[in-house]
């Protein structure tokens, strides 16, 4: 059977495997939502699944990571240059990583939130979930912006995919504050320990929305080339 | 003079067999590259592919494989210098084909990326240069095929980033793509029907016998066009826009438009390949049967007799039923990046270019013009992923593919003249 030039000659096209990443990072930070729920209620043995949920999908999503890099090799001619792809592909991963970190801490020193800033906690979570599904939306537009060649009006509806994600991520950032300003009146009432760990999740839960906005800015440099 | 008269049967019965099994070759090796990509996008079956390929690479080698015969009959080799000796003249036509033949069959076997044209032409020179003479080679011929080679993957290139890039603008960016592809994929259609038949009818009718003048073959062309897209239309009108599997992918109904188009474009590229790659298999035997039935005169103004390009027709055919219907199978199933939007822009151009050098009489790679029009697209950021790595194999079987025919060749030669010179 002869080598087929033509079937060699094409690649694996990375963009699948990119949204497959990026969906896995997604439901990730997703399940934050379901683990802080459960760490409220104290109820820690729920809280535990939801780490080792959060966990395994990460897991997957390094899978995932891993192969991609393996698959892009500089021989390779894409539509989007290969650094590009490959830092985009680095900030969601950050997604999923900082997911795992913040619950896998919280069920280590099984963290207890401070009954004056649950609400405030909550609302930050559910805040950066958001734009990590944001982000998430955006990168399910990967394929579609391959079919227009990266431009026209599918580039200019990504375009604004992202400067929506980039206001959302702006609202976590000031919620991020409230959370620190409350945690603050109440330090001295906590173990410093305690209160140490707790500023630590707070600015990796911000992480979270961080990476979702460098997601958005790294696709917004891949179409505008 | 003897050794026409005494073996004149048996040899041109030897150049039948040789120029069938190269057929063979050409049917069963390279039909995959025209006919796998429709495969891979699902706008055709394996069945209807296979029979589809049957059709158009018949048609192509027996409307227009004339022109590119001859020049692998007598444009190669100069006719003056082998005036005195025709015995030589078929003894190294028949080891030319049986060098292309084999070396086809070992780098199957060996799973290596080689052209059937460059086999042929690189075991014709060899025998010439080395067997007869340097001079006995016409290399003003030798290098304008050689430079073919070159002009045609970026010919075919241009033309597909060009059409790739219209696409882009008049269906894919539209405010309403699927509306859009509605409207404009009747003009490609027309484009497609109009080039195929017009380079046809100017250059290869002639030589069955129907010599239209130029106004008579733009009047066809013309017809032939509307034809293609009345035909066409009638696909277009069963699909509607609706969509298909999980509705991630918004753009699925606007690729079943560009399949019904791509359908299309894949016969034309059949159509391509056997107009030129027929003449691999049967020049060699038509300089061989018009020394033969000349008694031996080697006269450059013979007629191409129109059994032997119906020979190396059916050796296509023949080569497609029994081995490429298997290539295809494992070809298509992995074809999968190269859409029906892509595949068209890809075969537009390798078809044109090919039908083009067709006409002209030279022997092009047809795989090597299609892989110049894929990059062609990726270049107008198309394909997701390319690799260039294939890029340096083919570059690589060049280089391998001409010494290794001419040096089989070589030795066939020797051999035929030590046995029945």
């Amino acid at each position: 059977m002869p080598l087929n030039k033509l079937n060699n000659l094409f690649g694996k096209s990375p963009f699948g495997p990119v949204q497959d990443h990026m969906k896995l990072a997604h439901q990730a930070a997703e399940r934050l939502g379901d683990f802080f729920d459960a760490v409220l209620a104290n109820n820690w043995a729920d809280a535990q699944q939801h780490q080792q949920a959060i966990s395994k999908l990460e897991k997957e999503a390094d899978r995932i990571k891993k192969s991609l890099r393996l698959s892009l090799p500089n021989s390779l001619f894409l539509p989007v240059p290969r650094t590009d792809l490959l830092e985009l592909l680095r900030m969601q991963d950050r997604i999923a990583n900082r997911a795992e970190d913040v619950a896998g801490l919280m069920i280590g020193r099984q963290m207890k939130i401070p009954a004056e800033i649950a609400e405030k906690i909550r609302d930050f979570v559910t805040k950066v979930i958001a734009t990590s599904k944001q982000a998430h939306t955006a990168i399910e537009e990967l394929d579609e912006l391959l079919e227009t060649g990266f431009n026209g009006p599918e580039a200019s509806f990504v375009e604004k995919l992202i400067e929506e994600l980039d206001s959302l991520e702006q609202h976590t950032d000031t919620c991020q504050v409230e959370v620190r300003t409350a945690l603050f009146a109440i330090e001295q009432d906590i173990p410093p320990v305690d209160a140490m760990f707790l500023y630590q999740v707070v600015g990796m839960i911000g992480e979270i929305a961080d990476g979702a906005q460098k997601v958005g800015s790294r696709l917004e440099i891949v179409i505008a080339r | 003079m003897s050794i026409i008269a005494e073996h004149g049967q048996l040899l041109l019965l030897l150049a039948c067999l040789f120029g069938f099994f190269m057929a063979w070759g050409v049917g069963a090796n390279d039909v995959a590259n025209a006919m796998g990509t429709s495969v891979g996008s699902k706008a055709l079956t394996i069945k209807q592919a296979i029979l589809i390929a049957m059709v158009f690479e018949f048609c192509g080698a027996y409307l227009a494989g004339g022109e590119v015969t001859d020049t692998i009959r007598k444009g190669i080799i100069d006719p003056d210098v082998m005036a005195d000796n025709p015995g030589l003249l078929v003894f190294g036509m028949l080891s030319a084909l049986l060098a292309a033949g084999t070396w086809l069959f070992v780098a199957s076997v060996m799973g290596w990326p080689v052209s059937t044209t460059h086999s042929i032409v690189g075991a014709l020179v060899g025998f010439a240069a080395v067997g007869i003479s340097v001079d006995a080679v016409d290399w003003g011929t030798v290098g304008q095929i050689v430079s073919s080679w070159v002009v045609s993957p970026v010919l075919a290139g241009a033309i597909s980033f060009g059409l790739f890039m219209s696409a882009q603008k008049l269906i894919l960016n539209a405010d309403k793509p699927f509306e859009a592809a509605k409207k404009y994929i009747p003009f490609y259609l027309f484009l497609v029907g109009f080039m195929i038949s017009m380079v046809t009818m100017t250059k290869g009718l002639k030589h069955i016998g129907l010599g239209l003048n130029f106004t008579q073959c733009v009047l066809a062309s013309l017809v032939v066009g509307l034809i293609i897209v009345g035909v066409g239309q009638l696909f277009l009108r069963r699909i509607k826009d609706e969509p298909i599997g999980d509705g991630r992918f918004r753009f699925a109904a606007v690729e079943r438009v560009f399949a019904v188009l791509m359908v299309f474009t894949a016969c034309a590229m059949a159509f391509a390949h056997g107009s030129n790659d027929v003449a691999n298999a049967i020049g060699p035997v038509a300089a061989v049967v018009s020394v033969i039935q000349s008694g031996g005169e080697i006269a450059a103004k013979s007629a191409l007799p129109w059994w032997v390009l119906l020979l190396g027709a059916g050796g296509i055919v023949f080569g497609l039923a029994t081995y490429g219907f298997k290539v295809i199978a494992t070809i298509g199933t992995k074809i999968t990046e190269l859409t029906p939007s892509r595949g068209f822009a890809a075969e537009m151009g390798a078809a044109s270019t090919v039908v083009l050098a067709s006409a002209t009489g030279l022997p092009v790679s047809t795989t090597h013009t299609l892989v110049g029009a894929v990059l062609g697209v990726g270049l107008a950021r198309g394909i997701g992923a390319l690799n260039l790595r294939v890029i340096r194999n083919i570059f690589m079987s060049w280089i391998i593919t001409l010494p290794a025919g001419a040096g089989l060749a070589i030795v066939f030669f020797f051999i035929f003249k030590a046995f029945l010179g």
